[in-house]
């Protein structure tokens, strides 16, 4: 069978439209169980954290300027900095770092 | 009031815009190698909004694999994306019609979920659409300009900008887990399994999608079994 570059984005799109777009449009009401809500009040904080570690300190090309970021940011959202400055400065550390010392 | 929305969407947008442009620039260059050009590019990154789910469509594409695969790869690598979808529809007043939700949908990804649940009380649309506006045209764009420049962008900076959206998640996670120790705890146990997960045996095979889903699932039900919320909490 030949395969079109077309077909492929399509399909690819229904898919991931599709799994985005049904649990959003079928679930309208409150949810009351009180599991599924713990659950789903938990699951940002676990898939986000999943998410940033170790994959941050792996993103860089030095892993010390990568654990350097990850520092720099967590102690920069506990004394409040908000998201854009938080995200500048973890981008800056590993900048700097990786210009002047690796 | 929904004008502010929207431009303070706008602005929480922007920074999530430029790690997109970064991160789909290193994409780009990947569909390069499995023979897209800047046009597929654009599409491909504006239609499904994923980069784990087009690096796997890529290699499918790559692969010449059938429209099956395509479907089976792009499940699996997106399917964290139910979750989110499942998560937000709570975020969201029942009234809210069904077009902001054909619309929201359509961008449910990491980070602007993300942003999303960063919100007090029910999300506004017109918020949401704010940080589209800011995060969805370079996303396409930057596809197709790794496609056509290639490996132009010096690595120090693709290098440095490849952190921005890591050091937003941590503006997200860490202020609840100062009020919560909960939430708190489970953070540091979903870095520590997280972790674990990339250096066992057999489980760091799995792609990083299948661990993302694995881990959210266990974590956050034993999480709702040992700690239900409280009314209070919500």
């Amino acid at each position: 069978m030949n395969h079109s570059i077309f077909m492929y984005i399509l399909v690819s799109f229904l898919t991931s439209y599709c799994i985005r777009v049904l649990p959003l449009t079928l679930i309208r009401k409150p949810i009351t169980n009180r599991f599924s809500k713990s659950f789903l009040y938990y699951v940002p904080y676990v898939t986000l954290a999943v998410m940033t570690f170790p994959a941050m300190v792996q993103a860089t090309d030095s892993q010390i300027a990568g654990i350097a970021s990850l520092c720099v940011g967590i102690v920069l959202v506990y004394f409040d900095q908000g998201l854009p400055v938080v995200a500048c400065a973890c981008c800056m550390t590993v900048f700097l770092l990786e210009f002047f010392f690796v | 009031m929904n004008k502010k929305e929207f431009t303070q969407g706008f602005k929480d947008g922007i920074p999530i815009g430029l790690g997109y442009f970064a991160v789909s620039f290193a994409l780009g260059i990947a569909m390069k190698n499995a023979g897209l050009n800047w046009i597929d590019g654009f599409f491909m990154s504006l239609c499904n909004l994923a980069s784990a789910g087009e690096y796997a469509g890529t290699q499918v594409i790559l692969a010449s694999g059938s429209y099956f695969e395509m479907i089976l790869m792009t499940l699996i690598a997106n399917a964290r994306y139910m979750l989110m979808s499942c998560s937000l529809s709570q975020k969201l007043s029942p009234e809210t019609k069904t077009v902001h939700r054909l619309c929201i949908g359509y961008a449910i990804t990491d980070e602007l979920f993300a942003l999303a649940i960063s919100r007090k009380d029910y999300l506004n649309p017109l918020y949401f659409y704010g940080a589209m506006a800011a995060s969805v045209l370079p996303w396409a764009i930057g596809t197709s300009c790794g496609i056509i420049l290639g490996n132009i962008l010096p690595s120090i900076i693709v290098s440095a900008l490849s952190v921005a959206l890591y050091g937003m998640f941590l503006a997200i996670i860490i202020p609840p887990s100062k009020k919560n120790h909960t939430i708190l705890f489970i953070v540091l146990i979903s870095f520590i399994s997280s972790y674990l997960c990339t250096i066992l045996p057999g489980i760091r095979s799995l792609s990083s999608g299948t661990r993302i889903i694995l881990l959210t699932v266990i974590i956050a039900s034993i999480a709702s079994i040992v700690k239900p919320v409280k009314e209070e909490d919500l």
